[in-house]
């Protein structure tokens, strides 16, 4: 069946549905990573969005099974796909890898996940790029004919955190030390990042008052949308940085942390969506390549005083994590716990524990 | 910025000749080394005597130097140039191997030079199986584990040690018996028992039959900044040497998991290892679980690592010359983004593949099996969005006959064995499987090449199903779309069909169906990048790029390198595209070779890495509309499609394309020759075997034969009796009414004299006359050919002359061609005419310093261009060019030379007079003055006889002599003592192959006489054995006289060591 993905400014592109055929809308981004795209479509960030792969080839070694470690998915990101749409260019049916139990095809119609394949990525790419991100919507072929109304809800609008956060606190024991995990869409690396070092995390949802709870540090996670509309997470990051605790912040975290401490947040054009960012760290001359998912940035001229620039995007400048000068508060834009992408900066989880 | 320390000289060590396994990727890397260097205004001095190569250019490095590379004449170089560094790793291995002995000798500490990037203890720490097996086990990593041993319960105990299957691997393999794979005890204990029959010495290794073989390109800066900038995946599993398997960036099979995994375990070992520039490493990874091994680390700039420069766009040989001068990642700026640093991972929105082309049908007795030996030639790269569509574009590239994946005129005795055991043909058995219905679970279980490949191959095999049961009426737009999107050509379709390839094309376009223009900018089009590296593709909509500019000139590359072609053309590319860009016209570059110069994408306006079929050149003419396309550079492709171009309205510049269908087509070029009244050997175009004795009479035996038909395998061949005319018709060829053979007077014992000219619209503008050293026979690819001629009379040279004056005023030639000519007795004919640029170009544009390619692109464009002085023709220095062979890779080939070429590659040297010249190419090859003794067989009575004094020379040099009988009883009588020793099928001591064997004998002269089938193979043997033995060999008297001469003359003395400048 032939499929469209027609974006808000009207323009139209027509290839062949994949996965499940119900229409579907949301905000159109590109990830130019060549492979993951389990963990990525998993990924709690991704929530409200159409994601374009821009490596043409997709689906080429299946989608493996559901393995459990700790109560968490080893080979995804979250429990369920998580974006409302797939765009590529060629979506391979046939799959071979020791590890696939089933097609991507099969995982979408499953998860009803809509997708369109033998679409022009780089051309929809290149526009995204030029016009910045846009809505869209995903229509089929025996809907071709009908008049259709394009307003499309901007995802970033609605409170997309609460969709994508646990309902209730869960405990996950190992060692003596003890952090709280603030949800606000987090990925299970994250989690399996802190269970690797022996630290018990606490996971409360994104509103939940955790300055209540006897922890040794609090990790805000990463998440969707616009990082302004989390005014109770903001709030209380901001409580929890009188008392002195240890904070760390990962992707949309570090964007609550900056806006904590007084510093502003605006949107860029794309975003970063993709594993080869690379960031350097300021005052040396070390650069990492950073996993990344954000669509909105923080401000580094918007830092107060006692803040600063810790990473930079050796591409375009922007910030890429900040640091308070004497207090364990930091954060990082990209993804440290990678998955999928480099595990280059993994070194911030040990720095964040020892700091516990 | 590098505040101190940065250096201010640098010596750089090239790769030499393009042999299998070294080829053009090291002028790649050079050549992006010297910029790199140059950028930071640091001298350069580059030792190379490969001087067909960009990087041996004018403009590149500030001193060059054509001689060997060897460590006593960079030695020469380092007290004369003092350098304060040197670059080790842009010169292949042969570079790093000369590196580390000079480092070995104290000679490096002694001159104060300092070897950048990589340490030498590094290096070795990564080319020693050994010890690099022990730096991957403390980094706490994975290694195929390995055992020597010399005895079956030694085996069995390593076996068990290491658990089975396990391979068990025999050095020398002889008898048929090789290594292979033991399932259990009992099948190791019969294998080893047969093995230790003949060898003292089995390895046990764990088996990694059917694993995935993937590759990384990794970068590290002395900061320790380490990112990896291209993975690769072998579509061939295990076991294939990487040269000659299938390739496709990125990685297709491999879960983010896999990846990235792989990717930390590099970062980890590289770091660990100490590397700093770039490097590339490769894995073994397990097709039924997330286990690995690390097979090896190449410490240097590889055939991998150009790969995946043009695969990416990143430009690795460029950075890693940074990074070893001190930069970090972040300072050296992105050169495709202008914005961005180099300090990231390029991200691929498209697939690449990387095919090679092998060449063993031009080499007798060669086992066509692929294994662990590199056997290729050179390779293609083809860019696409689809796998389907990278596969039959890579096949097309390859120029050799085939359509595509299907649609070839190929067949199978033995489908399951061509599956079963890689050969060079395997993907054409496997396309005829599917054809045949086998399944996919089969074709794995016969192949182990991973089943996602083979799927893909499969939806061609569909597509061309589903094809061929139509008719050209009842092609529609979805299903020419469908079957362009999976890599068909036009003409793949009109053979479908039954239609023509001009019928489709018409058809295709009145659909609307175009192939639209992509960007390779290393970032996915996340960024905004002014790039202009290029390629079509039928699975996207829209241009990346708006065509059709003013004043734009297309040029042909060269294509893949193959025996016959290869960097000489790049050179004339490359020389031509710069020329224009100096006349302001904006070029465009088609080419395909990830190997070559010509493909950087800094060279031209716009390269596009494309096939040159008519179709696509058709699409970038039609697209671009340039004003015209050069046809005469990039050798016998783009010259094999000029008639078909214009006659489908390309404005091809230089010789009109109908002058150049003249020269081409036998008859009629032998008629124009006929009217001028030029003579040429007798020959005639056959077709039965009867008429075919009688011509062979009338001229008079030996004859040469040409088949006309190449695809069977079928090769040149001089015969010299009517039984061996009639054995080689039957057999080779068969002559028919579709399968004409042309034959022809093959004239002996004369001399062979080539000709490189540039002609200005009919009139002789510039030309170089060389000559061969050895007499006519030796094809002149494979020919030594010294500048200016030595022993040509006047009176042959006059009327060379005069011949190519007449034949640039008939053919109206505008721009560069090339005669061949055999002359004797001052009786000199046309053997060969090409309208285009011939291999030897750079050879006398560099010897005569003056750039004919330059002056030939300029005249093409109605230019103006200053007479040559005629002084400048008058030189005080003799340049000789020298072949390069590489027998000793293809097992089992005979190493002799013939009228079919077989040589891969070439050096040319300068000296102050011929026998200098000469023996500073001979060493370049890989010659080495003999100290001891000298095995003898040299032919037949009369070059016997001519050897003489030759012989003497070498005795008061204190050389032994050692021969069969015959040869021993002649010099004997000549007063020569020969020791006389016993041929290898006499089985009786002492014999020729315990010499061998024991190095006694390090100069074996072997010149094949007779066709008595015995001596023939027993020759053959003593051939091969030398050439395993790594001894030199030579097999030709001109050769083997011409040599003696010059050790003569440098056996006391120093051979002069100057730079390219020194000579005027």
């Amino acid at each position: 069946m032939k499929a469209k993905l027609i974006l808000e400014d009207g323009t139209e592109f027509l290839g062949t549905a994949f996965g499940s055929e119900q229409k579907n809308e949301g905000e159109v981004v590109f990830n130019t990573g060549m492979v993951g795209y389990p963990e990525t479509l998993t990924d709690p960030s991704y929530a409200g969005q159409i994601l374009v792969f821009t490596y043409p080839l997709i689906g080429n070694y299946g989608v493996p099974n559901k393995d459990l470690e700790n109560g968490l998915h080893t080979n995804f990101e979250s429990d369920k796909i998580q974006v409302n749409g797939i765009i590529v260019s060629d979506y391979s049916f046939d799959y071979s890898h020791w590890s696939a139990v089933r097609s991507l095809d099969d995982w979408m119609r499953e998860e009803k996940i809509p997708g369109i394949y033998g679409i022009d990525t780089r051309m929809l790419t290149r526009k995204l790029r030029e016009h910045g991100t846009m809505l869209g919507k995903i229509i089929f072929e025996n809907e071709f004919a009908q008049e259709h109304e394009l307003n499309i809800v901007d995802p970033n609008k609605t409170d997309l955190v609460k969709t994508v956060s646990i309902k209730e606190p869960k405990l996950y024991e190992r060692g003596a030390k003890k952090i709280v995990l603030v949800d606000c869409g987090v990925k299970n690396n994250i989690i399996q990042a802190f269970l690797k070092r022996n630290i018990t995390v606490f996971q409360v949802p994104y509103d939940y008052d955790f300055l209540s709870i006897e922890a040794d540090g609090i990790m805000i996670s990463n998440g969707p949308g616009d990082p302004k509309m989390n005014k109770t997470t903001i709030e209380n990051v901001r409580r929890a940085m009188v008392k002195g605790m240890p904070i760390l912040g990962v992707c949309l975290g570090c964007q609550i942390i900056a806006l904590a401490s007084g510093a502003d947040t605006y949107k860029l054009k794309y975003g970063h969506r993709s594993h080869n960012q690379p960031v350097n760290e300021m005052g040396t001359k070390r650069c990492f390549i950073t996993s990344q998912n954000h669509g909105y940035a923080i401000d580094s001229n918007s830092l107060s005083e006692d803040w600063r620039e810790w990473f930079q995007n050796d591409n375009d400048g922007t910030n890429e994590g900040v640091i308070h000068i004497s207090k364990p508060f930091f954060g990082a834009q990209f993804h440290p716990e990678a998955s999928p992408g480099p595990d280059d900066t993994e070194f911030i989880f040990d720095m964040f524990v020892r700091a516990l | 910025m590098i505040k101190k320390g940065k250096p201010k000289k640098v010596l750089i060590l090239g790769s030499g000749a393009l042999q299998i396994g070294q080829a053009g990727e090291f002028d790649y890397s050079g050549s992006q080394a010297i910029k790199a260097l140059k950028e930071d205004s640091i001298e350069t001095i580059l030792i190379n005597p490969n001087i067909a190569t960009i990087q041996t250019s004018e403009q590149m490095a500030d001193k060059v130097y054509f001689v060997p590379i060897k460590t006593e004449f960079v030695e020469r170089i380092i007290e004369k140039e003092k350098p304060d560094s040197i670059l080790l790793g842009f010169g292949g291995q042969t570079a790093l191997n000369t590196g580390v002995d000079l480092y070995d000798k104290g000679i490096l500490q002694k001159h104060n030079v300092k070897v950048l990037g990589t340490t030498v203890e590094t290096i070795k720490d990564t080319e020693d199986r050994f010890l690099f097996g022990e730096k991957v086990r403390e980094a706490g990593l994975k290694v195929a584990v390995s055992q020597t041993v010399e005895n079956v319960d030694e085996a069995v105990k390593a076996a068990e040690e290491i658990g089975f299957p396990v391979m068990v691997r025999i050095a020398y393999a002889l008898g048929g018996l090789g290594s292979g794979i033991v399932n259990d005890k009992e099948e190791l204990i019969e294998k080893a028992k047969r093995a230790f029959s003949f060898t003292d010495q089995i390895l046990i290794e764990e088996s990694l039959y059917g694993w995935k073989e993937v590759e990384y390109e990794i970068v590290r800066d002395q900061f320790d900044n380490c990112i990896t900038i291209c993975n690769m995946e072998n579509f061939d599993p295990m076991g294939i040497h990487t040269g000659d398997s299938i390739v496709a960036a990125p990685v297709q099979t491999l879960t983010a998991k896999e990846n990235f995994k792989l990717r930390s375990i590099g970062i980890k070992l590289i770091r660990h290892l100490g590397i700093i520039g770039e490097c590339n490493i490769q894995y073994a990874l397990s097709p039924f679980s997330d286990d690995y091994r690390i097979i090896e680390v190449n410490a240097r700039l590889s055939r991998s690592s150009a790969l995946a420069s043009k695969a990416t766009g990143y430009p690795l040989a460029f950075v890693a010359t940074k990074l070893a001068i001190g930069y970090n990642l972040n300072e050296i700026e992105n050169i495709i983004t202008k914005e961005t640093s180099s300090c990231f991972e390029p991200a691929l929105d498209y697939v690449v593949l990387k095919f090679p082309r092998w060449d063993l049908q031009k080499f007798g007795k060669v086992n066509k099996e692929l294994g662990s030996e590199m056997k290729s030639v050179g390779e293609v790269m083809s860019i696409g969005r689809s796998f389907e569509e990278v596969v039959q574009k890579a096949i097309r590239m390859l120029d050799i006959g085939m359509n595509g994946l299907v649609c070839n005129e190929i067949q199978f005795d033995d489908l399951d064995y061509a599956i079963s055991s890689p050969n060079d043909k395997r993907i054409y058995a496997i396309a005829e499987a599917f054809d045949l219905g086998y399944t996919v679970e089969r074709i794995h279980e016969l192949s182990k090449i991973d089943k996602w490949f083979l799927y893909k191959l499969k939806n061609i095999v569909t597509t061309k199903k589903e094809l061929e049961v139509l008719q050209k009426n009842d092609l529609d737009e979805e299903i020419i779309n469908d079957a362009k999107k999976k890599g068909f050509s036009d003409k793949q379709i009109s053979v479908l069909v039954e239609s023509t390839e001009m019928e489709i094309r018409d058809l295709r376009k009145s659909f609307g169906i175009k192939p639209v223009v992509k960007q390779i900018d290393t970032m996915a089009a996340e960024f905004p990048a002014q790039t202009n590296y290029l390629y079509m593709t039928y699975n996207a909509i829209e241009d990346d790029i708006s065509t059709g500019e003013e004043d734009q000139i297309v040029v042909l590359g060269g294509g893949a390198y193959r025996i016959g072609s290869s960097v000489e053309f790049d050179w004339c590319c490359v020389n031509s595209v710069l020329t224009l860009n100096k006349l302001h016209y904006k070029t465009i570059m088609v080419n395909y070779n990830p190997e070559t110069v010509s493909t950087d994408h800094d060279i031209c306006d716009k390269l596009y890495f494309e096939e040159m079929s008519l179709e696509r050149i058709l699409d970038i003419y039609e697209r671009e509309n340039p004003e015209g396309v050069i046809v005469s550079m990039g050798g016998q492709i783009p010259n094999n499609l000029a008639v078909k171009l214009s006659s489908n309205g390309v404005n091809v510049l230089g010789t009109s394309t109908s002058q150049i269908d003249n020269a081409e087509n036998r008859h009629k070029f032998s008629g124009i020759l006929d009217q001028l009244k030029i003579d040429q050997p007798e020959w005639e175009e056959l077709t039965d075997l009867e008429s075919a004795k009688d011509f062979a009479l009338k001229v008079g035996y030996p004859v040469l034969i040409r088949p006309s038909y190449v695809l069977s395998g079928a090769a040149m061949s001089v015969v010299l009796t009517e039984y061996e005319l009639e054995t080689y018709l039957k057999k080779a060829s068969d002559i028919s009414q579709e399968h004409p053979v042309v034959m022809s007077k093959f004239i002996t014992e004369a001399r062979e004299i080539e000709v490189d000219a540039v002609s200005d619209k009919g009139e002789l503008f510039c030309y170089a006359i060389s000559e061969h050293v050895e007499n006519a026979g030796v094809h002149s690819g494979d020919a030594t050919i010294v500048l200016p001629p030595q022993r040509t009379y006047l009176e042959t040279m006059r009327k060379v002359k005069i011949i190519t004056k007449k034949i640039a005023k008939a053919f109206e030639i505008n721009g560069p061609f090339n005669i061949q000519f055999i002359a004797k007795d001052n009786n000199v004919k046309v053997i060969e005419c090409n309208l285009r640029a011939s291999r030897s170009f750079p050879f006398v544009s560099k010897v005569l310093k003056i750039n004919f390619i330059d002056i030939a692109t300029r005249l093409m464009m109605g230019e103006k261009v200053a007479k040559v002085d005629k002084s400048s023709f008058d030189l005080d220095y003799v340049g000789v060019k020298a072949s390069q062979f590489s027998f000793t890779r293809l097992k089992g080939s005979d190493p002799v030379t013939g009228v079919e070429m077989s040589s891969t590659g070439e050096v040319a040297c300068l000296g102050d007079d011929f026998n200098e010249a000469f023996l500073k190419s001979v060493l370049s090859t890989g010659f080495k003055i003999p100290q001891k003794g000298v095995l003898l067989s040299t032919g037949n009575l009369k070059s016997k006889a001519e050897f003489i004094d030759e012989l003497r020379i070498l005795r008061n040099l204190g050389l032994k002599f050692y021969g069969t009988e015959g040869t021993a009883e002649f010099y004997k009588e000549n007063g020569i003592e020969v020791e006389t020793l016993f041929r290898p099928y006499d089985k009786e001591e002492p014999s020729i192959l315990t010499y061998l064997n024991d190095k006694i004998v390090d100069l074996v002269i072997n010149i094949p006489k007779t066709t008595d089938k015995e001596e023939l193979d027993s020759d053959y043997i003593i051939r091969r054995r030398a050439i395993d033995l790594n001894i030199p060999l030579i097999t030709n008297i001109q050769i083997a006289k011409r040599f003696v001469k010059s050790i003569k003359q440098f056996y006391d003395n120093d051979i002069s060591v100057k730079s390219w400048d020194e000579y005027n």
